[in-house]
């Protein structure tokens, strides 16, 4: 059976928005528009070079804006984990005389981890069964001898929840707090007392490839680049102008997006609960991102089915090991004690129908119990 | 069926060492709805989920970890 091929007369329904959301209309105007107008090197000083600069500027602008932020405090990157590196390793160079510890919670995305576990100590900060950070253990980790800086998400990216960013940063104390707000920033108001902040693009509706470091002036932090630059690389202007144009756009509608999406999320949450026997809906049910929603299912394999949805139409993530390249099941479910096998994350962008959700919670339902079926557990 | 020289109990061993989650988790269902309530069962099962997910099995159907050293997990059924 070829597992890539569609039932006949399927329409697609893209539900994986935090790995990446189909490109916002806004974007792609500004896109062609940055192509038609943008294409000189912004640091160049006749009226092309000047004009291109002018579009960045004006990214810029809009960034900050959304962010609450200065422009002057905004850096464009070449993505998200561009973005995770640079800030921890300008925190662990601009404190290193405090010490090399990085303690961040044990739910980050993998870039956030994979950059405090090089150059230097890291501590993982348990969470608990809802996936939120244990404020206590952080309290005692980040006041500890040593601690050059601590990150925690905005909200978790695989399960949705929704950190406590604000006492976090009270408890962190003089330590600088870094905050990866991928999955928040153009959604949701960011908490106050942050010193670095991170998102990418392709999560907000910009294109891939544009990540955006926000650092609060005053900071003890290293720009680890050229000081006559003002972004770490030389920007792709088009993909930088788009991005901001998205941010802009998902910002001005996140209220209404919000509520539609929250609404259909809350529907998947219920009729999971009350129509596929035997599953576990993982994340917090009530502080949680809204557009985001993660089960897993006993005795089902979770790569069979990712791809039964797929040939239904449905683009979803798991987080079981037997879809990782790794073969392992993600550190986030791991960190929760969830279940981790028959894992499926949907996470919805605000194009999606409500028609689409509709019939996909029609069709999940036999989906499950056909794989059950076929593994013969369906006693158990 | 072999009795444990540690407790006296009646175990049932399940050698799932190879075989990829949810396997292991299947096998050690099946074991438990067949075994009378004390009974232990321990599975080697060397998946890298098998840890958390044995773990989560047990939570969500009220039985009893007694021994969780990979690839060696102890299973009780309380129910």
């Amino acid at each position: 059976m070829d597992q890539e091929v569609n039932l006949p007369g399927t329409a697609r329904a893209h539900f994986d928005a935090a790995s990446a959301a189909p490109l916002h209309p806004a974007a792609m105007s500004a896109l062609v528009a940055a192509y038609a107008d943008g294409w000189a090197d912004p640091s160049r000083l006749y009226t092309e070079g000047r004009r291109a600069a002018q579009l960045l500027d004006a990214a810029r602008a809009a960034v900050a804006e959304c962010a609450g932020t200065r422009p002057d405090e905004v850096f464009f990157t070449s993505g998200g984990e561009r973005s995770a590196a640079l800030a921890i390793d300008g925190l662990r160079e601009g404190r290193r005389r405090a010490g090399a510890a990085v303690v961040h919670s044990a739910v980050e995305h993998s870039a956030v981890l994979r950059a405090a576990a090089s150059g230097g100590p890291a501590t993982g900060v348990p969470v608990d069964r809802l996936g939120r950070l244990d404020l206590e253990v952080f309290a005692e980790a980040v006041t500890a001898p040593g601690v050059a800086a601590a990150a925690l998400q905005s909200a978790n990216h695989e399960v949705g929840t929704v950190q406590p960013v604000a006492r976090a940063a009270e408890l962190a104390g003089d330590v600088p707090l870094y905050v990866d707000a991928s999955q928040s920033l153009g959604r949701m108001p960011i908490p106050d007392g942050w010193a670095l902040l991170s998102a990418t693009a392709a999560t907000w509706g910009g294109p891939a490839g544009v990540g955006v470091l926000i650092a609060r002036t005053g900071v003890r932090w290293a720009r680890t680049w050229p000081v006559e630059r003002i972004d770490p690389e030389p920007v792709n202007l088009p993909l930088v102008v788009a991005a901001a144009a998205a941010l802009r756009a998902s910002a001005a509608t996140a209220r209404q997006d919000n509520a539609r999406l929250s609404a259909l999320v809350a529907r998947i949450r219920a009729t999971v609960a009350t129509g596929i026997p035997d599953v576990e809906i993982v994340g917090d049910p009530d502080d949680r991102l809204p557009h985001l929603v993660t089960f897993s299912c006993l005795y089902v394999d979770g790569e069979a089915l990712l791809h039964a949805l797929d040939r239904h139409g449905f683009a979803v993530s798991s987080g079981s090991s037997c879809t990782a390249s790794t073969l392992r099941p993600s550190h986030v479910l791991e960190a929760m004690g969830a279940l981790s096998h028959g894992n499926v994350r949907v996470s919805l962008h605000p194009g999606v129908d409500e028609a689409d959700v509709d019939r996909f919670l029609t069709v999940l339902p036999g989906i499950v119990a056909g794989l059950r079926d076929e593994a013969g557990v369906g006693s158990l | 069926m072999t009795d444990d020289p540690g407790t006296g109990d009646a175990i049932t061993e399940l050698d799932c060492l190879g075989k990829r989650c949810p396997l292991p988790v299947i096998e050690l269902a099946r074991a438990i709805a067949t075994a009378p309530v004390g009974h232990t069962v321990r599975v080697l099962a060397d998946d890298p989920a098998a840890a958390n997910d044995i773990a989560a099995w047990c939570r969500m159907r009220g039985q009893e970890l007694v021994g969780s050293v990979p690839p060696a997990f102890t299973v009780r059924r309380l129910a």
